[in-house]
C-alpha cells in the first residue's frame, strides 16, 4: 500500500528470494520472460556495444593528436567515424535507457507484475542481438565508410564497402525499437494499478512513453528508407539515382525524418531520468509537474517536425529552410520548459550531493549548452558558416554525451540498489562522477571552438593551427575514458562486496520503492492501490538514510 | 468451472488462461487489440516512407508518370481490386462467426475462402508481373521503355514494383498465418469466449486491403483519359 | 483506464450482418466509380476525385470492417495521428521540392 509514511524494512542478510536467485543456469536468462531479467540482458549487450564504439572513439581521437594522416589513412578514418557513429547511435543509446531501466522500471513504477507482451520483450532482445551481429560482422570483415548517415549516391553507388550488412542489422535492430515502443504503450496504457491515474504518474513514465510514440511513429521510416539503400545497392532500382531522375536530397528527407526524432528518442528518456533524481535529492515535488509531463509530449511532437534542420545547406529550399528554422527554434521550447522546472524545484530544496545527483546536475548544465548550441545551428545564416564543423560535433556531443549518456549513468547508479540489492561505493562514485564531467568538458568544449575557427568534420588531417585545440579534447577523452571506466569496475565490484540495500535506500517515492531490493519475480505481493499524488515529499523530510 | 466449460474442457476446447501479467481476460484482449492497432501504426509509417517518395516524383514528372501508368492492365487492376475488397469481408465474416457462433467450420470456411480470394490476387499479380518482364519494363540492367522520357519511366516502374512487392510480401505473409488460424479454426479453438487471433489477424488483412485502396488509383489510374 | 474500470464480462460490439453486406456492395460501387472517372478528363481534379474515393473506401474498412467506429476512442485517436503524422512527412517535404525553384537570387 503506498501511504504518505513509506515502509523501509531494513535489508536481509541473504537477500530473501528474489528474480535474481529464483532460478539459476542460463537458460533461465535465455528464455526469461521477467521484464527485470530482460532490462539486464539489454544491460549486458549493450555494455558491450558502448565499449566497442568507445574504442573507435579513441581511435579517432588518437588520429587527431597530428594534424596529419599518419595514424589512419582517410578511408580507415571514414570507417573509423562511421562505425562509431552507427554502433553508438543505434546499439548503445537509442536502446541505453528504453531498454535496460525502462523494462526493469516500468511495470514495477505502475505497479504491474510485468509488461503487457513479456514474450514480445525476450523477442526484441534478442532480435536487437541478431542486428548487432549482422553489423558486427560487417564491422570486423571491413566496415562501412558512408558515416552513420548513408547518404546517397555515395552509399548506393559509390562506396564499396560493406553497405549492405550494416543497413540490415540497423533494420533488423528497428524492429527491436518497435516491439519495445509497442510494450510500453500498451503497458502505460493498460496496466496501471488501481488509483494510478495519469496525473500521478511518475515523470520517467511520462518521457518514456513520448519516447515510445517516436519509436512507433519513426523507426519504420529509417526502416523502409535504409530498404530501398539496399535494394538500390543489390538490385541497381534506382530510386534516388540522378541518372533516372531521382533526388538524393529526398533520402536525407526520409532518413532525417526518423534521424532528428531519434535524437528525442535519446535524450527525452535521460530527461526522465533526471526528473526522478531532481525531485528526491531535493526533497521536493517537482515544480509544475503537469507542464514537465506535457513538455515530453510537445518535445516528441515537435520533435518529427523539424528534420529539415540537417539539410539548409544541402540543396534543400530556402523556404523549407525558413519553415524548419522557425520550428526548430520552437522544440526548443518544451525542453527550455523542463530545464526552468528543474532549476525551480531546486530552489529551497533539501539538496544531497549524492553521486546520482551530480549527474543529474551535470546533465541540466551541460544539455542546457548543448540545446542553446542547437539554436545557433536552427539559424539558417549561422549554419552556413558552422554546417558540417566540429561545432555540430560539439553540439551533439553535449546533448549525446553530455546529457543522454550522463542522465543514464545517473539513473543506474540510482536504481542500483533496487536492481541488484547492494549498494554502490558512494565516495567512489562521487569522484567517477566528476571525472566524468571534467573530462567531457575538456574534451568536447573546444570543439566549439574548433568548429566555429572552421576545421570541418569527418577529415583525418587538419591545419597546424588547430593542432593545440585537438591535444586538449584528446587528453579529454582519456580522462573521460577513466571515468567511464570506473563505474564499470565499482559496479561490478559492488555486486559481491557492496553493502546490501534496503527497499528504499533514498527514502524516495514511487511505488518501485515499496518492494524488496531486489524485487521477487512478480514484483509485489499483492497489488498496490494508490491514493496519493506522485512526489509527495513532505517538508519536514529527513536526511537521507 | 461451470458444467459447460468442464465439458469444453474435455474437447480440449477451453480458452487459453489469462496470462499471469493480466488481471482478467478483458484487459488481456484489450491489450492484445490495442498492441495489434499500435504496430499497425508503425505499418501506415513503413508504408508511408514509399507513399511520399510517390507524391515527390509524380509531382515532378507528372507526364512520365501518366504515360507509364497507362502501360499497366487497368482491367486486372480493377478485379484485384474487388478480388482484395471480397477477401475483406469473407475475413470479417469470418471475425464475425467466431464472435457469435462455437461453430468451427464455418469460421474455417471464411478463413479458406480469404485465403482463396487472397491467392487469386497474388495469382493475378504475378501474371501482371510477368507481363512486365516481357515488355522489359523491370527497372534495372534490362529495362527498355519506348515511350517518352524513358528514365522518368524508370521511375515510376521502380516505385510500381516496390509498393505493390511490399504488399505482396504482407499478403503473402498474411495467407499464412491465415493457414494456420484455418486449421485451428477446424479444432474448434475459436468461440465467442475466445477469438483474438482471428480478430488481430483481421485487423491486419483489412489493413494490407487499405494499402491497396490507395495503390490502385495512384499506380494505375494516372491518366487514363488521354 | 486503471485496471478496476473493467470488472466484468466481455462487451465486444458485434456488427451486424447487413453493414457488413452493404459496406462490401458500397466498396465495390465505388472500385467501379474510380475506374470509370480515370476515363473522364477532368483535368487537375483527377487524382482529387480518385484519392477523396480512396479515402472513403479506407474509412469504410477502417470504421466497420476494424470496428473502429465501435472502439474506445484511444484507438482512434492513435489511428488520426498517425495519418496525421505522415501527412506531415509528405507535406513537409513537398514545401521544400515544390518551393525549389523558386529562389533566384544572385545565382539565379
Amino acid at each position: 500500500m503506498e501511504t504518505a509514511e513509506r515502509i523501509d524494512p531494513p535489508a536481509r542478510a541473504d537477500g530473501g528470494t528474489n528474480y535474481l536467485n529464483v532460478n539459476y543456469g542460463v537458460r533461465s536468462w535465455l528464455l526469461t520472460v521477467d521484464h527485470k531479467r530482460i532490462g539486464l540482458l539489454y544491460l549486458g549487450s549493450i555494455t558491450v556495444m558502448f565499449a566497442l564504439g568507445g574504442f573507435f572513439a579513441l581511435l579517432i581521437r588518437l588520429e587527431l593528436l597530428t594534424p596529419a594522416g599518419d595514424l589512419v589513412g582517410p578511408d580507415t578514418y571514414n570507417k573509423l567515424f562511421t562505425m562509431h557513429g552507427i554502433i553508438m547511435v543505434f546499439f548503445f543509446l537509442i536502446p541505453s535507457i528504453p531498454a535496460t531501466l525502462g523494462n526493469f522500471l516500468i511495470p514495477m513504477m505502475i505497479g504491474a507484475r510485468d509488461m503487457a507482451f513479456p514474450k514480445l520483450n525476450l523477442a526484441s532482445w534478442y532480435i536487437f542481438i541478431v542486428g548487432a551481429l549482422f553489423t558486427l560482422w560487417a564491422v570486423f570483415t571491413g566496415g562501412v565508410d558512408t558515416g552513420w548517415t548513408f547518404y546517397t549516391p555515395y552509399s548506393t553507388v559509390g562506396s564499396h564497402t560493406k553497405v549492405i550488412p550494416v543497413a540490415v542489422g540497423v533494420f533488423i535492430n528497428g524492429f527491436s525499437s518497435i516491439l519495445t515502443g509497442l510494450n510500453f504503450i500498451v503497458t502505460i496504457h493498460r496496466m496501471r494499478a488501481p488509483g494510478l491515474t495519469w496525473m500521478r504518474l511518475p515523470l520517467f513514465i511520462w518521457a518514456l512513453y513520448a519516447t515510445s510514440i517516436i519509436f512507433i511513429l519513426g523507426t519504420p521510416v529509417i526502416a523502409i528508407t535504409l530498404a530501398l539503400v539496399g535494394v538500390e545497392r543489390a538490385f541497381h532500382i534506382g530510386i534516388f539515382d540522378p541518372a533516372l531522375g531521382g533526388d538524393p536530397v529526398l533520402f536525407q528527407h526520409l532518413f532525417w525524418f526518423y534521424s532528428h526524432p531519434a535524437v528525442y528518442i535519446m535524450i527525452l528518456p535521460s530527461m526522465g531520468v533526471v526528473s526522478e533524481l531532481i525531485t528526491c535529492f531535493s526533497r521536493k515535488a517537482p515544480f509544475g509537474y503537469t507542464f514537465i509531463a506535457i513538455s515530453s509530449l510537445a518535445i516528441a511532437f515537435l520533435g518529427f517536425l523539424v528534420w529539415g534542420h540537417h539539410m539548409f545547406v544541402a540543396g534543400m529550399s530556402p523556404y523549407a529552410g525558413l519553415i524548419f528554422s522557425f520550428l526548430s527554434f520552437a522544440v526548443a521550447i518544451p525542453s527550455a520548459v523542463k530545464v526552468f522546472n528543474w532549476t525551480a524545484t531546486l530552489y529551497k530544496g533539501a539538496i544531497a550531493f549524492k553521486a546520482p545527483m551530480i549527474y543529474a546536475l551535470g546533465f541540466i548544465g551541460l544539455f542546457t549548452i548543448g540545446g542553446l548550441t542547437g539554436l545557433f545551428l536552427a539559424s539558417l545564416g549561422l549554419d552556413v558558416h558552422v554546417h558540417d564543423t566540429y561545432f555540430v560535433v560539439a553540439h551533439f556531443h553535449y546533448i549525446m554525451v553530455g546529457g543522454a549518456l550522463m542522465g543514464y549513468l545517473g539513473g543506474i547508479h540510482f536504481w542500483w540498489p533496487k536492481i541488484t540489492g547492494r549498494m554502490y561505493p558512494e565516495s567512489l562514485a562521487r569522484i567517477a562522477a566528476l571525472i566524468v564531467f571534467l573530462g567531457f568538458n575538456l574534451t568536447f568544449f573546444p570543439q566549439f571552438i574548433l568548429g566555429y575557427l572552421g576545421m570541418p568534420r569527418r577529415y583525418h588531417s587538419y591545419p597546424d593551427e588547430f593542432q593545440v585545440l585537438n591535444v586538449m579534447s584528446t587528453a579529454g577523452a582519456s580522462i573521460l575514458g577513466i571515468g567511464y571506466l570506473l563505474p564499470f569496475c565499482y559496479l561490478l565490484w559492488s555486486l559481491r562486496y557492496g553493502e546490501r540495500a534496503s527497499s528504499n535506500p533514498w527514502g524516495a517515492t514511487g511505488l518501485e520503492w515499496q518492494t524488496p531490493s531486489p524485487p521477487p519475480t512478480e514484483n509485489f505481493p499483492v497489488t498496490p492501490i494508490v491514493d496519493v499524488p506522485p512526489y509527495h515529499y513532505s517538508e519536514e523530510e529527513a536526511v537521507l538514510v | 468451472m461451470s458444467e459447460r466449460a468442464t465439458a469444453l474442457a474435455g474437447q480440449g476446447n477451453l480458452p487459453p488462461a489469462t496470462a499471469h501479467q493480466f488481471d482478467d481476460a478483458v484487459q488481456q484482449h484489450e491489450a492484445s487489440g490495442l498492441g495489434m492497432w499500435v504496430f499497425l501504426l508503425t505499418e501506415i509509417l513503413f508504408f508511408g516512407g514509399l507513399f511520399t517518395i510517390y507524391t515527390v516524383y509524380r509531382s515532378l514528372y507528372p507526364e512520365a508518370f501518366g504515360h507509364a501508368s497507362s502501360t499497366l492492365d487497368i482491367e486486372l487492376g480493377t478485379i484485384n481490386t474487388a478480388v482484395l475488397i471480397g477477401s475483406s469481408l469473407t475475413m470479417a465474416l469470418a471475425v464475425h462467426t467466431a464472435q457469435v457462433s462455437r461453430n468451427g467450420r464455418l469460421v474455417a470456411l471464411f478463413l479458406f475462402a480469404t485465403i482463396a480470394l487472397g491467392s487469386v490476387f497474388l495469382g493475378i499479380k504475378a501474371i501482371e508481373y510477368a507481363q512486365k518482364f516481357h515488355e522489359h519494363h523491370v527497372p534495372g540492367p534490362f529495362f527498355h521503355y519506348e515511350g517518352a522520357d524513358p528514365q522518368q519511366s524508370e521511375l515510376f516502374f521502380c516505385l510500381y514494383f516496390l509498393m505493390t512487392g511490399l504488399h505482396a510480401i504482407h499478403m503473402v505473409i498474411g495467407v499464412g498465418i491465415l493457414g494456420v488460424l484455418g486449421v485451428m479454426a477446424l479444432r474448434g479453438r475459436f468461440g465467442p469466449d475466445y477469438y483474438t487471433p482471428v480478430e488481430l489477424t483481421g485487423l491486419y488483412w483489412h489493413f494490407v486491403d487499405i494499402v491497396w485502396i490507395f495503390l490502385f488509383p495512384l499506380l494505375y489510374l494516372v491518366e487514363r483519359h488521354t | 483506464m486503471t485496471r478496476d474500470d473493467h470488472a466484468g464480462a466481455r462487451h465486444d460490439h458485434v456488427v451486424p450482418l447487413p453493414i457488413y453486406f452493404g459496406v462490401f456492395v458500397t466498396l465495390l460501387v465505388l472500385t467501379g466509380v474510380t475506374t470509370a472517372a480515370a476515363f473522364v478528363d477532368l483535368g487537375r481534379l483527377n487524382v482529387f476525385v480518385a484519392l477523396t474515393i480512396a479515402v472513403v473506401k479506407a474509412s469504410l474498412v477502417l470504421l466497420y470492417f476494424m470496428h473502429l467506429r465501435y472502439t474506445a476512442r484511444l484507438t482512434p485517436l492513435m489511428v488520426a495521428i498517425a495519418f496525421f503524422w505522415l501527412a506531415m512527412m509528405i507535406m513537409l517535404t513537398m514545401a521544400d521540392v515544390v518551393s525549389r525553384g523558386w529562389f533566384t537570387g544572385a545565382l539565379g
